[in-house]
C-alpha cells in the first residue's frame, strides 16, 4: 500500500516539474549546479545549519574537512554513475567495479611517479587518457568471454577480478611495490592567480571542482547514450534478453559496450583519485568499496541517473556527517563503522519492498510491478 | 619459478592440498545444492561457514578449553569435538535457514528478477559478516589446541598428520552420506525433482518450499562440518574468514560442475592441490592469487565444469 501512495506522490512532483516552463526548469538546474560549485567554500557553507540551544546543528561535516568529504562524495557519485550504466541500464551485476578503479589509479601512478619502475615520468594529464583506455580495454577483455555466459557468473568473475587486482598489487614487489605502494604521483597541472599551483596538498576544493565538472560531462554523455539506440537496446536486454536477441538486438555487443563504458568511467575516477592522493597502495581498493558503490546504485534506484547520484551522496556523505552529529548529542559514534552493516540491512529490505530504489526509473519500477503480478499463485498460498 | 620446491616437496604439497581441498569441498556442497535447486549463487553461504567456526570456538570455551589449556585425554577430547561439531552444524544450518526465510523467500513470492536475488545474497553476506565483525571487534580468535598435530605415518616421504587424516576421512564420510541421501532417500528424490523442473515437481505433489528449506539445511550442516575441521586444522577464526574460503569453495563447485555433488568433491580436492602446487612454484604469497586466476579462466572457458551440471537443467 505505502509503495503505491509513494509512487503517486513522486509522480505528482514529476508531472508538476514537467509541466513547468522550460526556462524555469533550466534556471532551477543552473541554480543547482552553481550551488554545487560554491558549496565547498567556507564563507558559504558555514551558514548551512541552524543553532539549537548553545550548539550549532550543521549540515556540513564538522569532524572532517568539508571540501575533502565533498571530493570523496564526488568520487563515489561518479563511480555510482558509471556502475549504473552496467547494473541499472544493462542489468549486468558487476561486483568488482573497484578493480577498474584500481587499474586507472595504478596506470596513472606507474606512468607518472618518479618512484615507479618504468621511469617514464609522464605528466599527470597525459596519463589520464591512457588510464581510461587501460580500464576500458581490460573491461572488454574480461567481459568478452564472460558476457556470453549467464548473468550470475559475471558477478563472480568480476568479484574474482577485483580481488585478483588487489592481491596482485599487494604481493607484487617489482611493479606495484607491494604494501609500500607508489608515492610521489604528481598533481594535476595548473597555476592559480597567486602563482601557486592550482592543485595543492592542503586545499581539496580544486579537486572537487574538477570532479564535479567531470561528473557533469559524464552525465551528459551517458544521458545522451541512454536516450539513443544504445540505451533502448540496454533496456531491451535488461527486460528480456532472449526476446531482444530475437528482435534483432545484438545483445552481446551492447552488453560489452555497457561493461566497457562502466569500466572506463571507473578508470577515469581512479586516475583523478591518484592525482589527488599522490600515494596509492592496495589497501585503498578493498572489496567493501565495490559493494558500497553497488549499494549506492541500488539504494538510489538502478537505471536512473538521478538515483545513482542520490545513492552515491547518501552512502558516502551521510556516515561522514553523522559522525559530527554524534559529537553534538554527546555520543562518540563512528557511523562509518556501521556503514556496511546498515547498508546490508537496507539493501535486503529494499529488494523486498522497494526494489526500484528511492528515485526510481519509471520503466524499471513498472518491470518490477509486472513481475510481481506474474508471480506464480502457488507461491502466495500458505504452505502445508 | 621454483621447480625444486615443487618437485622436491611434491608429496607433501599434494597431501596439504588434499586436506585443504576437503574443506573447500564441504563448503562447495552448500553452493552446489542451492544453485542446483534455485539457480542462485548463495553469497551468504561463506558467512554460514564463518558462523560455524565461531560457534564451535564458543562451545569449546564454554567447556573450559582455551588457547593455553593442555590437550585433553581421548575421552574428553571426543566429547569436546562432538559437542563442537553438533553446535557448529546446528548453528550453521540455522543461519542458512534464517537467510532463506528472511531474505530469499519473500523475493520468490514476489517473483523478483535474478539480479534482485544476487543483490540480496550479497546484502545478507555483509550483514552477517559485519555483525560478527562489530561484535568481535574485528579481532582474530585463536582456537584451543585440542589435537596436537603429529605425524602418524609417512607416504612417499611426506608425513601425514592425525588432523589431516581426520579431515580427509570425515569429508569422505559426509560426502558419501550426502550422496546417498540425495540419490536414495525420498527427500533426496524431491530435491532432484525440484532441481530438474520446479513447476512440474510441484504439480507432482512435491512441496517446493520445503525442498528449498531442506537444501539450505543440508548446505548449512556441511558448512558446519567444514567449519569444525577448519578450526581444528588452522586454529583461528575471524569475522571475514568466510570471504576467501567462500570464494574458493564456489570456484571448487564450478570447477567440478555446479549443481553436481560429486563434482563439488572433485573440484574442491583439485583446487586445493593446484593451489598448493602454485604456492610451491611461485611462493606462498601467490596461493590465493592462483585460486582467483583459476576461477576466472575456468568461468571464461569451461563454465559447465569438469563433470557437468547434473542436478540442474541445461545451461540457460
Amino acid at each position: 500500500m505505502t509503495a503505491t501512495v509513494d509512487n503517486k506522490r513522486t509522480a505528482g512532483f514529476k508531472s508538476r516539474w514537467a509541466a513547468m516552463p522550460k526556462q524555469v526548469r533550466w534556471a532551477a538546474l543552473a541554480a543547482l549546479i552553481v550551488l554545487l560549485y560554491i558549496l565547498p567554500n567556507k564563507w558559504f557553507y558555514e551558514y548551512l545549519g541552524f543553532p539549537i540551544g548553545g550548539d550549532y546543528f550543521a549540515f556540513y561535516t564538522t569532524r572532517s574537512d568539508f571540501a575533502g568529504v565533498l571530493f570523496d562524495t564526488a568520487v563515489f557519485v561518479l563511480l555510482a554513475v558509471g556502475l549504473n550504466v552496467v547494473v541499472g541500464f544493462a542489468g549486468l551485476l558487476d561486483l568488482g567495479y573497484f578493480g577498474f578503479y584500481a587499474l586507472g589509479a595504478y596506470t596513472v601512478a606507474l606512468l607518472t611517479s618518479p618512484e615507479s619502475r618504468f621511469g617514464t615520468n609522464w605528466p599527470w594529464l597525459a596519463a589520464v587518457p591512457l588510464a581510461v583506455m587501460v580500464a576500458m580495454v581490460s573491461g572488454v577483455i574480461l567481459g568478452g568471454p564472460t558476457l556470453r555466459l549467464r548473468g550470475d557468473y559475471l558477478a563472480i568473475v568480476t568479484l574474482g577480478f577485483a580481488e585478483m587486482i588487489r592481491l596482485y598489487a599487494s604481493r607484487n614487489e617489482g611493479i606495484a611495490q607491494g604494501q609500500r605502494g607508489i608515492p610521489a604521483i604528481p598533481h594535476p597541472p595548473g597555476t592559480g592567480t597567486d602563482g601557486k599551483p592550482l592543485f595543492g596538498v592542503v586545499d581539496a576544493r580544486p579537486y572537487y571542482w574538477l570532479m564535479l565538472t567531470l561528473i557533469l560531462l559524464v552525465l551528459l554523455l551517458i544521458r545522451n547514450l541512454a536516450n539513443s539506440r544504445v540505451g533502448r537496446a540496454w533496456v531491451a536486454i535488461r527486460e528480456d534478453e532472449d526476446a531482444a536477441e530475437i528482435m534483432g538486438v545484438p545483445t552481446f555487443k551492447y552488453k560489452l559496450w555497457a561493461f566497457a563504458i562502466g569500466a572506463a568511467v571507473a578508470g577515469l575516477t581512479g586516475a583523478i583519485f591518484a592525482g589527488k592522493q599522490t600515494f596509492i597502495n592496495s589497501d585503498q581498493f578493498v572489496l567493501e568499496s565495490s559493494i558500497l558503490v553497488l549499494a549506492a546504485v541500488i539504494l538510489g534506484g538502478a537505471g536512473n541517473i538521478k538515483g545513482a547520484i542520490v545513492g552515491g551522496a547518501i552512502t558516502w556523505y551521510l556516515p561522514e556527517w553523522l559522525r559530527g552529529v554524534g559529537d553534538l548529542i554527546g555520543v562518540n559514534f563512528d557511523a562509518a563503522e556501521y556503514r556496511i552493516l546498515v547498508f546490508g540491512v537496507v539493501v535486503i529490505i529494499m529488494m523486498i519492498f522497494r526494489p526500484q530504489g528511492m528515485v526510481p526509473n519509471r520503466r524499471r519500477a513498472a518491470e518490477f510491478a509486472d513481475r510481481r503480478k506474474e508471480a506464480v499463485p502457488q507461491e502466495t498460498v500458505p504452505n502445508e | 619459478m621454483n621447480f625444486d620446491e615443487l618437485f622436491g616437496n611434491f608429496p607433501a604439497l599434494t597431501i596439504t592440498g588434499l586436506e585443504q581441498g576437503a574443506i573447500y569441498a564441504l563448503i562447495a556442497l552448500g553452493y552446489t545444492l542451492v544453485y542446483g535447486v534455485l539457480r542462485l549463487i548463495n553469497f551468504a553461504h561463506s558467512e554460514v561457514f564463518m558462523v560455524g567456526t565461531f560457534t564451535a570456538l564458543w562451545t569449546w570455551q564454554a567447556l573450559g578449553y582455551n588457547q593455553n589449556s593442555a590437550a585433553p585425554a581421548l575421552g574428553p577430547l571426543i566429547l569436546a569435538i562432538l559437542a563442537g561439531l553438533v553446535v557448529a552444524m546446528v548453528a550453521a544450518a540455522a543461519t542458512a535457514v534464517t537467510v532463506e526465510l528472511v531474505a530469499y523467500r519473500p523475493l520468490r513470492r514476489r517473483n523478483a528478477p535474478p539480479l534482485a536475488f544476487l543483490i540480496t545474497a550479497i546484502g545478507a553476506s555483509f550483514v552477517l559478516a559485519e555483525s560478527f565483525g562489530i561484535g568481535t571487534r574485528r579481532a582474530p580468535f585463536g582456537m584451543p589446541d585440542l589435537i596436537p598435530q603429529k605425524t602418524v605415518f609417512t607416504l612417499f616421504g611426506a608425513g601425514v598428520t592425525n588432523v589431516q587424516l581426520l579431515i580427509l576421512s570425515v569429508t569422505l564420510i559426509m560426502m558419501i552420506g550426502l550422496d546417498q541421501f540425495v540419490n536414495r532417500s525420498r527427500l533426496g528424490r524431491g530435491i532432484r525433482a525440484v532441481a530438474q523442473d520446479a513447476d512440474t515437481a510441484a504439480l507432482m505433489g512435491v512441496n517446493k518450499n520445503r525442498v528449498i528449506l531442506l537444501v539450505f539445511v543440508l548446505g548449512g550442516l556441511m558448512a558446519g562440518v567444514g567449519a569444525l575441521l577448519w578450526d581444528l586444522r588452522f586454529g583461528y577464526t575471524k569475522f571475514n574468514v568466510g570471504f576467501l574460503i567462500g570464494l574458493k569453495a564456489f570456484s571448487a563447485a564450478v570447477l567440478g560442475g555446479i549443481g553436481n555433488l560429486r563434482g563439488a568433491l572433485l573440484g574442491g580436492l583439485l583446487l586445493g592441490v593446484v593451489e598448493n602446487y602454485a604456492a610451491g612454484l611461485f611462493g606462498g604469497d601467490w596461493k590465493d592469487f592462483t585460486g582467483f586466476v583459476l576461477l576466472i579462466v575456468l568461468l571464461m572457458f569451461r563454465p559447465t565444469g569438469l563433470l557437468g551440471e547434473s542436478l540442474g537443467r541445461a545451461r540457460a
